[in-house]
């Protein structure tokens, strides 16, 4: 029962992950990848992509604010299965849609925002996704963390790279902006501090030496 | 998602098989014998062997009155009402009239015209409308000489099209031609595809074809029609003006921020095509555009 609730999380964690995927995969085999499949298959990688990417930023402050040790753990994978749905995404338009015709590609780069921010993004991500090991991270130390600051930018790109890919309705992408902001902003000093005393406030003298514990993983 | 019943759609393979016998047919009789119409209609023919099957051109379609998802719109508007439906043909005209559909259908020959459809956002189909040039209803109602561009508006109803809840779009959808460009012939109204009277997602019960130009000219369910002195704004000119210009000529050497426009994806094709021209009627289109600069009248 304890490895039940223990692994819980992380097995909805991954199946949740992979749903995506396995439903484009079925999708496919049933011919509802709509008239124009290629940029269907565009989309939806990358929609997955941004949504993986806010949950992975969402880990730590989920920890930070409300003690959700587990949340800790799931990073990671959300991180990883961000970073492969954003490369289905990459090889989907660049392999499959302008199947890597030069003139296209130099089109892409040299005129269009939304294809050079959204590179930059995917661009961002991969040394987080090399280096996400725990033997880059014991090689990289201290560094490693700096590194891995590089997935702020990445969600700022992606961001980006959705309200200019919108024609005028931006609400979605803003919303998705709105998140990342919030879960950036989360992060600050004082930000964290604010929530710290609010906790203690409420949970009182109980959750102290547990509120110790946290800060003590978090640094 | 589709509800017509499938007993009122021609299958694609009869339809295609029938009109392989019209054609042999065609080819037996000497082509003075024909009317002129079908004759007219033998320019679009080298295009029959690439239509995009009525599967996909009934079940991707952007009609922002419905929905911005293009395989939700044939589901939302299967209920959308087309019978009684008139067209108001107004402005600087001498016989301004307000045309019944049924009346619209009989009194001009319907014909079937095989056009290229290329949408600004880098797809295409080829589609078999079946419908009667946009001249022959401006003859009948006369332009004055103050005419100067055609003004096509939809029909705003927001109950059933909830797509015109959005805000941020100036309803009704509204578009716009020079007149000369409206009184070429292959400027059409088209009130139907495949044979059969058009399905709502694409435009029912009658709906402009102008196919040299971008899709999202050629606006669908059309109850207004003015002839104007001064050049409409169309809604997608006022939601970008950057983006969107007047004119909309499919032009492969003017960019667009998003999409590609040096090549299209022929929807049912895996490989990119080139984008023609004028999507490829430069012949019977470009002495309209002598002299312009056509970068900056995008």
């Amino acid at each position: 029962m304890v490895w039940l609730k223990r692994a819980g999380l992380p097995i909805l964690a991954h199946a949740g992950a992979l749903t995506p995927l396995a439903l484009l995969i079925w999708n496919f085999f049933h011919d509802q990848l709509t008239a124009n499949p290629i940029q269907y298959i565009t989309f939806r990688t990358g929609k997955t992509a941004l949504v993986l990417l806010v949950l992975a930023l969402a880990c730590t402050p989920l920890n930070v604010l409300f003690g959700l040790k587990q949340a800790v753990a799931l990073r990671k994978p959300f991180g990883l299965y961000a970073f492969l749905y954003a490369a289905l995404h990459f090889v989907t338009f660049v392999g499959l849609d302008y199947q890597f015709d030069p003139e296209l590609l130099k089109e892409a780069i040299f005129k269009k925002r939304y294809a050079l921010v959204g590179f930059a993004a995917f661009l961002a991500l991969l040394p987080l996704a090399v280096t996400s090991t725990r033997g880059w991270m014991r090689r990289l130390g201290k560094n490693w963390k700096r590194l891995h600051r590089l997935v702020y930018l990445a969600a700022l790109l992606a961001v980006v790279h959705f309200v200019w890919l919108v024609k005028s309705d931006v609400r979605e992408p803003l919303a998705y902006g709105a998140g990342v902001i919030v879960l950036l902003a989360l992060r600050l000093k004082s930000v964290r501090r604010a929530s710290a005393k609010l906790r203690e406030k409420l949970v009182g003298k109980q959750g102290e030496c547990r509120q110790v514990a946290v800060h003590e993983d978090l640094r | 998602m589709e509800k017509i019943p499938s007993s009122e759609i021609t299958p694609e393979s009869v339809y295609l098989s029938r009109r392989r016998f019209v054609g042999s047919l065609g080819a037996l009789a000497a082509s003075a014998l024909l009317p002129s119409g079908l004759r007219a209609a033998d320019r679009f023919e080298e295009l029959r062997k690439e239509l995009t099957p009525l599967k996909s051109i009934t079940s991707y379609n952007n009609f922002y009155e419905f929905s911005t998802q293009k395989e939700a719109v044939a589901g939302l508007s299967q209920g959308f009402r087309t019978s009684p439906w008139t067209v108001k043909v107004s402005g600087h005209v001498r016989n301004p009239a307000t045309l019944d559909i049924d009346d619209l259908r009989k009194k001009f020959p319907q014909e079937e015209r095989i056009y290229r459809l290329r949408c600004v956002e880098g797809w295409s189909m080829v589609i078999p409308w079946m419908g009667f040039p946009l001249a022959s209803l401006l003859k009948v109602v006369e332009p004055t000489e103050k005419a100067k561009f055609v003004r096509f508006e939809t029909l705003l109803d927001t109950k059933q099209m909830p797509g015109q809840g959005a805000s941020w779009y100036s309803w009704p959808y509204v578009e716009g031609l020079r007149l000369d460009e409206a009184m070429n012939d292959l400027a059409i109204l088209a009130t139907g595809l495949y044979g059969n009277p058009l399905p709502p997602q694409n435009g029912a019960p009658i709906r402009l074809v102008v196919p040299w130009k971008y899709g999202f000219k050629s606006i669908k369910s059309i109850v207004k029609i003015e002839l104007v002195g001064s050049m409409p704004i169309s809604l997608w000119m006022r939601a970008a003006p950057n983006e969107y210009g007047f004119y909309a000529n499919v032009n492969p050497a003017v960019d667009h921020p998003r999409w590609s426009q040096s090549s299209e994806r022929r929807i049912g094709e895996f490989f990119r095509r080139k984008t023609l021209p004028f999507n490829g009627y430069s012949e019977q289109v470009a002495h309209l555009y002598a002299g312009m600069d056509l970068r900056r009248n995008y």
